[in-house]
C-alpha cells in the first residue's frame, strides 16, 4: 500500500511545499512568517522520512531527524527570541505591492517548471516531477528575500532557500551523503548566528531593522 | 439577367454613394437629411444584410469592375468571410442610421447634408474594403474610410481638443495605412501581381511570411485599437458624434479584424504557430489594460472606449488561438477558436453600438460627458435606461445574452486544447484562461460602474430633472440593437450554422456537425460541455416568476413610501454617493502599475481643500512622446537644407543632375 | 425523449435547495454560538426571520426605480437555478445540458450584478459603498472560482458538472495535489462570496464596515426576505458545489432511487461538518481590513491558477 500511495504522497507533499512558500511570499505578519517556515520544515521531514521508507535508505531516516531538530525547533525558537529582542513584532513591507509580487512569482513558477521538465524526464527517481517544484521554491524565497525590506523577512528568505535546495536533493538524488548533509546543516546555523549578530549591529546603527537604512553607507 | 449577390452588393454601395452626394443638394436642411436619406439609407444597410446572409453560404463570386487605371482595374470578390462582415455591416449600421434619423441636429460644426456625405461615404468605403479583391482596391476604399471618418470625427470643429484628436486619429490611421501597402508588397513575392488572387497562388517563403504578418499585425491592428496603437481611440470616439462613434467602434474596428483574418489565413494560406503567441499576448496585453483603464475613467465615452480595446484584445487573443491551432494543423480547434473570435466580433459590434448610441441620448439631452455631473436617469429617460441595460449585461458577459456565448466558446477552445508539442505552450493556456477570467469580471466591474452611475442613484446636478427621453427614431434604433443582442443570445447553435462556411473557408473544418440540434450548443460532444440559452432563460424566467407569484398569493403586497436611510445625518444629499473616481478606487489601488498618476493633495492649511488625481496612459509617455521627440529632432536636422537662397537651391538640382548623369553612364 | 426520473430528481433537488437553505444558515449560526460559549437562538430561527420579514410592510425610498422593486426576485431566480444545477443528490440531472460550470460561474455574477446595481439605485452613500466593495470582492473572486473549476475540468475532460463528479468520484482514491491547492483557493473565495469573516461580518451593524449588508440596507419586507433567502441559497450552493468537487463521494448515479434516498443523509451529514468547520474557520480569524481584501482574493486566484500549472506539470 505504501508503494501505491507513497510517491502521491509525495507529490502532495511537494505541492504543500510550494503552497506554503507562496504563502510566505503573500504573508504581512513577521510571526506568522516564522510559523510557515516551521511549517516548512515539517512538511521536509515527513517528505524525507517517507522517501527514506519508500527507498529502504536508511541514512535519509537521520537526515530527517537531523531536519526536525533543526528546521521545526532550534530555529524557528532561535528567531523567536530574535524577535522577541530586537522587539519587532510588526507587519512586513515590501517594496512592490503584494498582487504584483504575486504575479511575478507566477512567472518564476512557470520559468522553474520549463527548466525543470527536461531533467525530471531524465531522472528515474520515485520523485521526478518535484524537481520543479524544488526549483520554484528556491526562486520564490529569494524573491521574498528581494522584495522585502526588513532584515528578518529576508533571513527567513534566506533559510526557505535552503530548504527548497534540500528538497531537491531528496528527489533527484535520493538524498546528500551525510557528510554533505552536516556540513550543510552546520553552515546554515553558523550563518543564523552571524545574522543575528549583525541584525544587533543593524539596530544599533540605524535605530531600526529596515535594511533600505544601508543605502546611508554608500560613498556619496 | 440573373443578378448575383456581388452586383447586388455593389449596387447597394452605389446607393449609399448616392445618397451621400444627394445630401450635398441641401447641406443646410436638417429634414432632408434626416427625414429621407438617413431612412433610406437604413433600409439599404437592411438590404445589405439580407443580400449577405445568403451569400455567407454560396460559392464565391469575382468581378472586375469598370472602375480604377488602365492597366489597374478594381478587382471585387464576394467569400463567406466578405459576407459575413458585410452582413455584420448592413444590421448595424441599420439600426445606427435609424438612431441618426433623430440625433443630428443643426448648428452643430458641420452642415447636415456634409455630414450625410461624409456619414454614406464611410458607410460606403468600409463595405468595399470588405468586398476588394486586389490591393490596389483596397487600399483605395481603406483610405477613403479613414478620410470620411476624420470628417466626421471633427465635425464638431469648433473646439480644439476635438481637432487634436482628429489629427491624432489621421496620424495614426496613416501609419497603419503605410504599413498595411508593406504588407501588401511583401505579399506579392516579387510577381508584380497585386491581385489578391495571384497572392493566394503565390506561397511565399517563412520569412517574408513572417513579416508580411507581423506588418498585418501592425497596421490591421493600429487600425483596431491593439496595444501599443491604441492611444488614438480614447481621444477620437469621445471627440466624434455618438452615432459616428457606435458605427467606428462598432464595425470599422471589424474591418481591421477583417483584414487581418483575411491576410493571415486567406492570403498566406497557412500560418506559422509562434505568430498566434505573438497574437495572443499582445492580445490578452491589451484587454486587460483596456479593462483596467475603462475602470478609471470619469468621462463616458471614454470609459466605452477603453472597453472597445479590451473587446478588441478578446479578440486578437482568439485569432492568435487560431493561429497556434493551425499551426500545429488540429483544424477543428481552430474552427472552435475561430468560431469564438468571429461570434464576439458581432455581439461587440451590436452591444457596443447599443452602448455608444445611449450615451448619445444621454448627451443630448443632458449635454454632459463626464461621470460626476449625471445620475438618476433611468426615472426620466426609461427607454435608453432599459435598453441600456440589456447591452450592459451583454457587455459584461452575462448569461443569457449574447457576450456570454462568445466568451463560452472561446474558453472552451483553452481548456480542451490537449497537449501542444511545446511544454511553455502547455503553461501558456492557463496563464491566458486566467487572464480572460480576469479580464472578463473586470468587465463586470467597469459596466456596473457606467450603468450605476449613469442611471441609478440620485442626480448629481439639478439640470438634469430636465431631461427627456429619446425621441421615436432613436427608440427603433435602440431596441434594434438591443433585439439583436437577446436573439444572438438565445439561438446561438443558429448563428454557429451561420458561420460554419466561413471557417471552412479558413480553417478548413467546422463544428457545426457536432452541434445537437437548435436548443443546445455543444460544439465538441455533449458530456464535455453543453449550454442552452434559451431553456437556461425559460427556467430563470420561470423561477422568478413563481416566486413573485408565491409571494403575492401568501402574502400581502402592500408597499410605503418613505426616505431613505440616512443613519441619523440629515442633511444627505446627491453629492453624497459615489463618484466615478471613487468607484474606480479599488481597480487603481490592485492595478498601481498599470498607471501614470499625478496627485496633488490639499495641505492642512489650504482653506479650501481640493484634491485632484489625473490618470494618464502609461504607453503615451513611454512610446508616443519619446517618438514624437526623435521625430522632430530629426526634422531639425534635416531643415538645415533649408537655406531661403536661391543659389542654394539652384545648386541642389545641379549636384542631383550630375549624380543622375554619373548613374546612367 | 424526456427523461420524467431525471426531471422528478432535478425537482426534488431544487425544493430541498430552497427549503434546507436557512437551515444550513442556522447550523453554521448554533455551531458559532456553541464555540463562543453562548447559546443560539436555534436551528429554526432564520425561518422564523424570514417569516416576520414576509409579513411586514415594504418601505421604498422615494426615488426606488423599478429595477430596485424587481431585482430580488431576480437574485432569488439566478441562484435557484444555480441550486438546481449543482449535483447534490444525483448525477443524471437533466438541467446540466443546459448550464455547465462556466455558465454556473455566469449565473453567480447575474446574481451579483443586480444586487450591485440595485445597491446604487437608491444613491446614499451606504449603497454605493457596498456596491464598489462588492464588485471589488467580485473581480477576484471570480476569476478564483472560475479557474478552480477549471482545474476540475481539465482533470475530468468536460466542464459538464455531472461528468465532472462522476469522474472525480469515481477514480480510484488518488491524491491530487492540484486539487489541494484548488481546494484552499475555493475555502478562500467561498468566505469572500458569502459575506463570512475573514472578509465581511454577516452580522455587523457598523456600516463602515459592512460589504454585503450596505448593499440590502434600503430593502424591507418581503423584498428583504427574498434576498435573506438568496444569501442563504448562496452558502447553500457554494458548499453542495465545495461537497460535489473535493468530496463527491455518495452522490447517486442516474435514475437510481434507492441511491437519491441514501444520498440524502449523506448530504445532510456533509453540510453539517461542512458548516461546522466554516463556524470554526470564522471564530478562529479575525476580519481583515477591506483594503487588505484584494490581496486576499489575489492570493486566493493565484492559488487557483497555481492549481491548473502545477496540474501540467505534475500531470494529475
Amino acid at each position: 500500500m505504501l508503494a501505491h500511495y507513497g510517491p502521491q504522497l509525495v507529490n502532495l507533499f511537494a505541492a504543500v511545499l510550494l503552497l506554503l512558500s507562496f504563502a510566505m511570499l503573500s504573508q504581512r505578519r513577521m510571526l506568522s512568517l516564522i510559523n510557515l517556515f516551521a511549517a516548512q520544515g515539517f512538511v521536509l521531514f515527513l517528505t524525507t522520512a517517507l522517501v527514506g521508507a519508500l527507498t529502504g535508505q536508511h541514512h535519509l531516516y537521520w537526515s530527517a531527524l537531523v531536519t526536525l531538530v533543526l528546521k521545526v525547533i532550534v530555529l524557528p525558537w532561535i528567531l523567536h527570541r530574535l524577535i522577541r529582542k530586537l522587539n519587532v513584532k510588526w507587519d512586513v513591507e515590501t517594496l512592490i505591492n503584494i498582487p504584483v509580487t504575486m504575479l511575478v512569482g507566477i512567472v518564476l513558477v512557470v520559468l522553474a517548471f520549463n527548466l525543470a521538465l527536461p531533467i525530471s524526464q531524465l531522472s528515474g527517481t520515485v520523485i521526478r516531477a518535484t524537481l520543479g517544484i524544488a526549483l520554484a521554491s528556491v526562486l520564490l524565497s529569494f524573491l521574498m528575500m528581494i522584495t522585502r525590506s526588513k532584515a528578518i523577512p529576508q533571513v527567513i528568505g534566506f533559510l526557505a532557500m535552503e530548504n527548497g535546495l534540500f528538497f531537491a536533493a531528496t528527489g533527484a538524488v535520493y538524498g546528500m551523503p551525510m557528510v554533505v548533509e552536516l556540513g550543510v546543516a552546520l553552515d546554515v546555523l553558523v550563518g543564523a548566528l552571524i545574522l543575528g549578530v549583525f541584525l544587533f549591529q543593524i539596530r544599533e546603527r540605524f535605530d531600526s531593522l529596515d535594511t533600505r537604512h544601508l543605502e546611508r553607507l554608500k560613498e556619496h | 439577367m440573373h443578378l448575383n449577390s456581388l452586383d447586388a452588393a455593389l449596387g447597394l454601395v452605389s446607393v449609399w454613394v448616392g445618397l451621400g452626394l444627394a445630401g450635398l443638394l441641401a447641406p443646410s436642411s436638417i429634414r432632408l437629411v434626416s427625414r429621407v436619406l438617413f431612412p433610406i439609407g437604413a433600409l439599404t444597410g437592411l438590404a445589405l444584410a439580407a443580400v449577405a446572409l445568403p451569400a455567407i453560404f454560396e460559392p464565391a463570386v469575382a468581378r472586375v469592375l469598370p472602375l480604377g487605371l488602365p492597366d489597374l482595374p478594381f478587382h471585387a470578390r464576394l467569400d463567406a468571410l466578405s459576407a459575413f462582415f458585410l452582413l455584420l455591416l448592413g444590421a448595424v449600421s441599420a439600426g445606427v442610421s435609424l438612431f441618426a434619423c433623430g440625433y443630428f441636429r443643426k448648428g452643430e460644426g458641420t452642415p447636415p447634408g456634409l455630414q450625410g456625405l461624409y456619414y454614406h461615404l464611410f458607410l460606403a468605403s468600409m463595405a468595399l474594403v470588405l468586398l476588394a479583391d486586389d490591393a490596389y482596391f483596397f487600399m483605395v476604399s481603406w483610405e477613403s474610410m479613414a478620410l470620411s471618418s476624420y470628417f466626421l470625427v471633427t465635425s464638431d470643429h469648433r473646439h480644439a481638443e476635438i481637432r487634436r484628436a482628429g489629427y491624432l486619429y489621421l496620424l495614426m490611421a496613416h501609419l497603419g495605412a503605410i504599413s498595411i501597402l508593406l504588407c501588401f508588397g511583401a505579399l506579392q513575392s516579387g510577381t508584380g501581381n497585386y491581385t489578391f488572387q495571384a497572392m493566394r497562388e503565390v506561397a511565399p517563403s517563412a520569412g517574408w511570411a513572417s513579416v508580411a504578418f507581423l506588418l498585418a499585425l501592425v497596421g490591421f491592428g493600429g487600425k483596431a485599437g491593439l496595444l501599443p496603437l491604441h492611444a488614438w481611440l480614447p481621444e477620437a470616439h469621445p471627440a466624434a458624434p455618438s452615432p459616428v462613434s457606435a458605427l467606428m467602434s462598432g464595425v470599422m474596428l471589424k474591418t481591421a479584424i477583417y483584414g487581418v483574418l483575411r491576410v493571415t489565413l486567406d492570403l498566406i494560406g497557412f500560418p506559422l504557430w509562434w505568430w498566434g503567441v505573438v497574437a495572443l499576448a499582445a492580445g490578452l496585453l491589451s484587454a486587460l489594460y483596456g479593462a483596467v483603464y475603462a475602470a478609471v475613467q470619469t468621462d463616458m465615452k471614454r470609459l466605452l472606449a477603453y472597453s472597445s480595446i479590451e473587446n478588441v484584445g478578446l479578440i486578437i487573443a482568439g485569432f492568435g488561438l487560431t493561429l497556434l491551432f493551425r499551426g500545429f494543423g488540429m483544424n477543428a480547434l481552430a474552427a472552435l477558436a475561430l468560431t469564438a473570435t468571429l461570434y464576439h466580433c458581432l455581439n461587440h459590434a451590436f452591444f457596443k453600438s447599443l452602448l455608444f448610441l445611449a450615451t448619445g441620448s444621454v448627451l443630448h439631452s443632458t449635454s454632459e460627458r463626464s461621470l460626476g455631473r449625471l445620475g438618476g436617469l433611468i426615472h426620466r429617460m426609461p427607454w435608453v435606461a432599459w435598453t441600456a441595460l440589456v447591452g450592459t449585461i451583454a457587455i459584461a458577459g452575462l448569461p443569457p445574452l449574447n457576450g456570454f456565448v462568445s466568451e463560452w466558446l472561446l474558453l472552451q477552445a483553452f481548456l480542451f486544447s490537449p497537449g501542444l508539442p511545446h511544454s511553455y505552450l502547455n503553461m501558456l493556456v492557463p496563464i491566458a484562461a486566467a487572464s480572460i477570467a480576469l479580464t472578463a469580471a473586470l468587465s463586470g466591474y467597469v459596466m456596473v460602474k457606467f450603468y450605476g452611475v449613469v442611471f441609478l442613484g440620485q442626480p448629481r446636478e439639478p439640470r438634469l430633472a430636465e431631461a427627456h427621453d429619446a425621441g421615436p427614431w432613436e427608440r427603433v434604433g435602440l431596441l434594434w440593437l438591443a433585439a439583436a443582442c437577446v436573439v444572438l443570445g438565445l439561438v446561438p447553435a443558429a448563428v454557429i450554422g451561420m458561420l460554419d462556411p466561413v471557417t471552412r473557408l479558413l480553417a478548413s473544418s467546422g463544428i457545426a456537425g457536432l452541434a445537437r440540434g437548435w436548443l443546445f450548443l455543444a460544439p465538441i460532444a455533449p458530456q464535455r460541455a453543453s449550454y442552452s440559452p434559451l431553456l437556461f432563460f425559460v427556467l430563470t424566467a420561470l423561477l422568478v416568476a413563481l416566486a413573485w407569484l408565491a409571494v403575492r398569493a401568501f402574502y400581502h403586497g402592500r408597499v410605503r413610501r418613505s426616505r431613505p436611510w440616512d443613519c441619523g445625518f440629515p442633511g444627505l444629499d446627491a453629492r453624497m454617493q459615489d463618484t466615478a473616481e471613487g468607484f474606480g478606487q479599488p481597480v487603481r489601488h490592485v492595478f498601481e502599475p498599470f498607471f501614470r498618476i499625478e496627485r496633488s493633495a490639499p495641505t492642512p492649511q489650504d482653506v479650501r481643500p481640493r484634491y485632484r488625481e489625473v490618470i494618464d496612459d502609461r504607453i503615451w509617455h513611454w512610446l508616443y512622446l519619446p517618438l514624437a521627440r526623435g521625430v522632430e529632432k530629426l526634422t531639425a536636422l534635416v531643415t538645415v537644407l533649408q537655406r531661403g537662397r536661391i543659389s542654394v537651391y539652384l545648386m541642389y538640382s545641379f549636384v542631383t543632375l550630375l549624380v543622375l548623369l554619373f548613374l546612367v553612364r | 425523449m424526456i427523461n420524467f426520473a431525471g426531471i422528478a430528481a432535478q425537482f426534488t433537488e431544487l425544493m430541498l435547495a430552497i427549503l434546507l437553505a436557512p437551515l444550513l444558515t442556522g447550523w453554521v449560526n448554533q455551531c458559532r454560538a456553541w464555540l463562543q460559549n453562548r447559546r443560539a437562538p436555534g436551528l429554526l430561527q432564520p425561518y422564523r426571520n424570514l417569516n416576520k420579514l414576509f409579513r411586514k410592510e415594504v418601505v421604498l425610498a422615494h426615488n426606488a426605480s423599478p429595477l430596485f422593486r424587481i431585482a430580488p426576485y431576480l437574485i432569488f431566480g439566478s441562484l435557484a437555478l444555480a441550486a438546481a444545477i449543482v449535483p447534490t443528490l444525483d448525477i443524471d440531472l437533466p438541467l446540466n445540458a443546459a448550464a455547465d460550470a462556466i455558465a454556473l460561474v455566469g449565473l453567480l455574477a447575474l446574481a451579483r450584478l443586480f444586487i450591485a446595481l440595485a445597491a446604487m439605485d437608491i444613491g446614499t452613500a451606504f449603497g454605493s459603498l457596498g456596491a464598489r466593495r462588492e464588485m471589488m470582492v467580485g473581480f477576484l473572486a471570480e476569476p478564483a472560482l472560475l479557474m478552480v473549476l477549471f482545474t476540475a475540468s481539465i482533470i475530468s475532460g468536460s466542464t459538464s458538472l455531472s461528468t465532472i463528479v462522476h469522474t472525480l468520484a469515481h477514480k480510484e482514491f488518488v491524491i491530487y495535489p492540484s486539487m489541494a491547492f484548488a481546494g484552499v483557493a475555493f475555502t478562500m473565495v467561498s468566505l469572500a462570496e458569502n459575506a463570512r469573516i475573514p472578509v465581511d461580518n454577516p452580522a455587523t451593524h457598523l456600516e463602515l464596515t459592512m460589504i454585503h449588508e450596505a448593499m440590502v440596507l434600503e430593502y424591507s419586507g418581503r423584498h428583504l426576505a427574498m434576498i435573506e433567502w438568496a444569501a442563504s441559497l448562496k452558502l447553500f450552493v457554494y458548499s453542495c458545489m465545495g461537497l460535489a468537487l473535493f468530496f463527491p463521494f455518495g452522490v447517486a448515479e442516474s435514475g437510481d432511487w434507492l441511491g437519491i434516498v441514501l444520498a440524502l443523509p449523506a448530504l445532510l451529514l456533509k453540510l453539517a461538518i461542512g458548516g461546522a468547520a466554516l463556524a470554526l474557520i470564522e471564530i478562529l480569524s479575525a476580519k481583515m481590513r477591506i483594503f487588505r481584501a484584494p490581496e486576499f482574493l489575489g492570493t486566493a486566484f493565484l492559488f487557483a491558477v497555481l492549481a491548473m500549472l502545477v496540474h501540467v506539470l505534475l500531470g494529475s
